[in-house]
């Protein structure tokens, strides 16, 4: 009896720890929330976001590294989307089960697993040196599609195959082809899915600084980039050289920057949220 | 049909999104002009010259990177639209690009050596050599340290030397305290470790090499200020722009002790350490109305802006003047 | 009469059509074959890259010398190129890293799967989905200005650049990749063995520890192989937190240099192309390139046994 009741406070005791062992993750959460915020916002004023970097802190703004970002995310979701998309309907659509595609498909989940400063490596030796696009937005956006490549496949592909077979039979009975299916019901259906990888691929875009690091994103550019072949900077990059200098000020001026990001990240991921319930309702 | 209505609110969504940040851009885009605008104002030199475009592309040292970037950035005000990018791999690796044609403008923190001249030269580059203001070399420790104030000569090289055995503050100086001794110092493309290690070893490039180096001063200074045994050496400004966090050596050369300042910089009594910065340009690229437009205001305005970022201006930029013209 | 040739006309129309459609598929098929075959071209073309400059490399630094050197100094007059500082750097971090990130994950995952009632799971999963989510920059940010400062309180010799405090902040990088890898691996325990094993009268924690846990370790052990290889191939955080320093050591309070931090210092202008210490920058890139290759491997083969078990 007396065992028994050692068992039970055991199993109490062992529920307590790790409920708060659930909570640490959560309260350091909270205080680097609350760390960033008690240093960012003093510096979060309209100038912030309408100038450039400057050596003044009170003046110092986060423009270009927005506008940089922005350009940044918007070729890489050109790059990126046909190609993850297009590998996603060949994986779940037309590939045979057989080697090469087994082999596809594990090379898919490595590429996934590769440090994305192998990535800017790759970006350096390929895009800048040897394509001689040198340390431009193009090089950093093919640098960056390729990061976010084996994340726009794998949430295409979870889409798609939850697309209901029974579909994908009605299309055919009626004479369609694969590919008319695939246009016409396959993707259409499957769109909120491919919407929330994109979304997904986008936040993973906008916070990695190491790759854009590597296929050198300048540290101070005087002027809004205005094509492709542009020098740029980018938002983690700006919070990073400012985090890099000595004065406080810039410390609180990196916070601020910080803020923007995770702010533009917190709406992302809501509106990801938002389509994936969108998605269930309309499936069920 | 229920795929086709949720299809267009995505397509819907998705130009939403797009136009969103299209306008965000251009909406930046005329703020920028504005305050620009309203920057320009508190440039008393602002000219209404021809606007000019096109690119500026700099690169070099980490000590004269502060004066170069002050000169951008009132630059910016003045001619908007070009586009001026500043860089610092130090001395060497600027001058390496500089060399092979790749880069504008060179921030210099030494003078341009024969074997890159021989380089340029082999690849028909021509240069410009200016020199923009005096540095000296500060040996900074951290502000808690209270154990020294002045160091010889001597003791540096015991210190810097390429096998120094020195591993405590005690092994340099027995009435020091037997801490452990944390060296902080600039990357070996840099123009200061080149003279810092002529001056100090005797020879340029050979120190020891188990210290945290690093092209960006700035490191070096957070290192310094976070570590009350540290000890490192930089730029001028470096100090002058952080000195609520840094303590300054002065330095013995058998003179007795002397303090980095402005006149002791200038007058070259604060020695071996005081030397002058330069920028070099590519003579073809002065051409460019811009490259030339940038240079003649760095010149204009290097008096100023490299004594508001803590160097020594030159007595006078009249015949630097002379050199562009 | 006029009917059969307007019939015959159709059936042609139809036909062309039918091929058409037909010849529009193969092509389609074709094209995002050729998609797919992007990725196995981003994968040569990371290792051609990376093995194209290392050559340069090895052909002045024998592999050896590289790979057990003591002394990494490429930057000076006379270098040195033993990659054991970086590797003793990253392992550092690593291992404290995962010293928090593998318990405080796992007990996550346990408490979420077998503890927590719905409605606490609906409150605690998106905090969990968020802080995954924080960009490692930010986490760099606070292990410079908050968590460095507050071990300088508690030990007065760390310095300032330090590995513990870029360990710590890697290890709460990564515990929600282990905690929802993990509680993956335990939902998918089937609730038959749970229920045998409370029928027998073990307690909560018996039937957790003792039943479902073992039942889904090869998941669990998945996620800590992923935890793992995240931590060597994280580059910010040390880049911000640990230093620059390449130091044969085991003490955190160091600043040290790993892997990642060196490629990013020597890409930042201190290596023109063509030298030595260029090279180097892709030896060391492809030394961490099969590493954590070797590992994602390796995570695989036992996300496969775990699946094969149900």
């Amino acid at each position: 009896m007396n065992y028994v009741k050692y068992r039970k406070l055991k199993n109490s005791i062992f529920h307590g720890v790790i409920f708060c062992i659930t909570l640490i993750g959560i309260v350091i959460l909270a205080i680097l929330l609350i760390d960033i915020i008690k240093r960012g916002v003093p510096f979060l004023t309209r100038t912030f976001f309408t100038n450039f970097p400057s050596r003044f802190p009170n003046k110092a703004g986060i423009l270009p590294g927005i506008v940089g970002s922005i350009n940044i995310i918007l070729l890489t979701i050109a790059f990126a989307v046909p190609v993850g998309l297009g590998t996603a309907i060949y994986l779940e659509e037309y590939a045979k089960n057989n080697r090469m595609t087994k082999f596809i498909k594990i090379n898919i989940s490595n590429l996934s697993g590769t440090p994305s400063i192998v990535y800017g490596l790759l970006g350096l030796a390929v895009f800048v040196r040897t394509l001689g696009l040198g340390k431009s937005i193009l090089s950093g956006a093919l640098t960056m599609s390729l990061v976010v490549l084996p994340i726009v496949i794998v949430s295409s592909q979870e889409a798609i195959k939850a697309v209901p077979q029974y579909l994908r039979h009605g299309s055919y009975a009626l004479g369609a082809t694969k590919w008319q299916t695939i246009r016409k019901i396959v993707i259409p259906s499957a769109l909120p899915g491919i919407f929330t990888g994109v979304i997904l691929s986008v936040s993973r875009a906008l916070g990695e600084s190491a790759p854009l690091l590597m296929v050198g994103a300048a540290t101070y550019v005087s002027k809004l980039p205005d094509n492709v072949f542009s020098v740029f900077t980018a938002l983690p990059l700006q919070i990073y050289y400012w985090m890099g200098l000595p004065k406080e000020d810039f410390k609180d001026l990196a916070a601020a920057g910080i803020i923007v990001l995770l702010a533009i990240l917190l709406t992302t991921n809501a509106i990801t949220i938002v389509l994936r319930n969108k998605y269930q309702r309309s499936i069920e | 049909m229920r795929n086709s209505v949720l299809m267009k609110r995505i397509t819907a969504l998705a130009l939403g999104l797009a136009l969103t940040a299209t306008v965000a851009g251009c909406g930046s885009g005329t703020n920028d002009a504005e305050s620009s605008a309203s920057n320009a104002d508190n440039t008393s030199a602002a000219s209404t010259a021809e606007k000019l475009g096109g690119q500026i592309v700099i690169d070099g040292s980490s000590t004269v990177y502060p004066i170069t970037m002050a000169v951008a950035e009132e630059f910016k005000n003045e001619q908007p639209g070009v586009e001026v990018s500043v860089a610092m791999s130090g001395t060497g690796g600027g001058m390496k690009k500089f060399v092979a044609g790749e880069i504008d403008i060179c921030d210099a923190s030494r003078p341009i050596k024969q074997e890159e001249i021989d380089q340029a030269k082999a690849k028909g580059i021509d240069y410009v050599e200016l020199e923009v203001a005096y540095d000296g070399i500060s040996v900074v420790v951290n502000k808690d340290n209270n154990w020294v104030d002045s160091i010889t000569t001597a003791e540096l090289n015991k210190i810097w030397a390429k096998d120094s055995q020195v591993k405590t503050w005690k092994d340099v100086n027995p009435a020091w305290p037997a801490e452990p001794l944390k060296l902080y110092g600039p990357g070996t493309d840099s123009g200061t470790f080149e003279f810092f290690t002529e001056q100090i070893n005797k020879k340029a490039k050979e120190s020891r090499t188990d210290y945290t180096p690093s092209e960006d001063d700035n490191v070096l200074v957070q290192g310094i200020a976070g570590d009350k045994d540290a000890m490192g050496y930089f730029g001028f400004a470096y100090y002058e722009e952080n000195q609520d966090k840094l303590k300054v050596l002065k330095i013995d050369d058998g003179k007795g002790p002397i303090e980095p300042t402005a006149v002791s910089i200038k007058d070259k009594s604060y020695s071996p350490l005081s030397r002058p910065l330069f920028i070099y340009i590519n003579k073809a690229k002065m051409d460019q109305p811009q490259v030339r437009a940038f240079v003649e205001y760095y010149i204009d305005n290097a008096a100023t802006l490299s004594e508001e970022v803590g160097y020594v201006p030159l007595d006078s930029y009249d015949a630097i003047k002379e050199k562009i013209k | 009469m006029t009917q059969s040739v307007d019939a015959a006309q159709n059936r042609k129309i139809a036909n062309t059509r039918i091929k058409r459609m037909k010849l529009s598929n193969t092509i389609a098929k074709n094209i995002l074959f050729l998609f797919a075959v992007i990725t196995i071209l981003t994968t040569l073309g990371i290792i051609i890259s990376l093995l194209r400059d290392s050559v340069g490399f090895f052909t002045e630094i024998s592999i050896k010398d590289f790979l057990f050197g003591r002394v990494w100094t490429p930057l000076f007059s006379e270098p040195h190129f033993g990659v054991l500082p970086l590797v003793c750097g990253t392992l550092l971090i690593t291992l404290i890293s995962a010293v928090i990130s593998i318990p405080v994950g796992l007990f996550t995952a346990i408490y979420l799967s077998e503890y927590a009632n719905k409605k606490v799971r609906k409150v605690i999963k998106p905090i969990l989905e968020v802080l995954a989510g924080i960009p490692s920059i930010v986490f760099g940010y606070f292990a410079l200005t908050a968590i460095t400062p507050f071990l300088k309180g508690i030990i007065p010799q760390t310095e300032i650049f330090n590995a513990l405090s870029a360990s710590i902040a890697v290890g709460v990088m990564t515990i929600p990749l282990v905690s929802s890898l993990s509680e993956d691996a335990l939902r998918a325990v089937p609730d038959s063995l749970r229920q045998g094993a409370l029928a027998l009268g073990s307690t909560k924690m018996e039937t957790s520890l003792k039943v479902v846990v073992p039942a889904a370790i090869s998941g669990i052990s998945a996620s800590f192989v992923l935890a793992v290889s995240r931590a060597i191939g994280e580059t910010m955080i040390v880049t911000i937190a640990a230093g620059a320093r390449p130091n044969l050591t085991f003490n955190p309070l160091q600043s040290v240099q790993t892997m990642t931090s060196f490629i990013v210092q020597a890409s930042q202008g201190d290596n023109p192309h063509g030298t030595v210490g260029y090279y180097s920058l892709f030896a060391v890139g492809l030394l961490l390139f099969l590493i954590t290759l070797g590992l994602n491997i390796l995570s695989h083969y036992m996300v496969d046994k775990y699946r094969k078990e149900y």
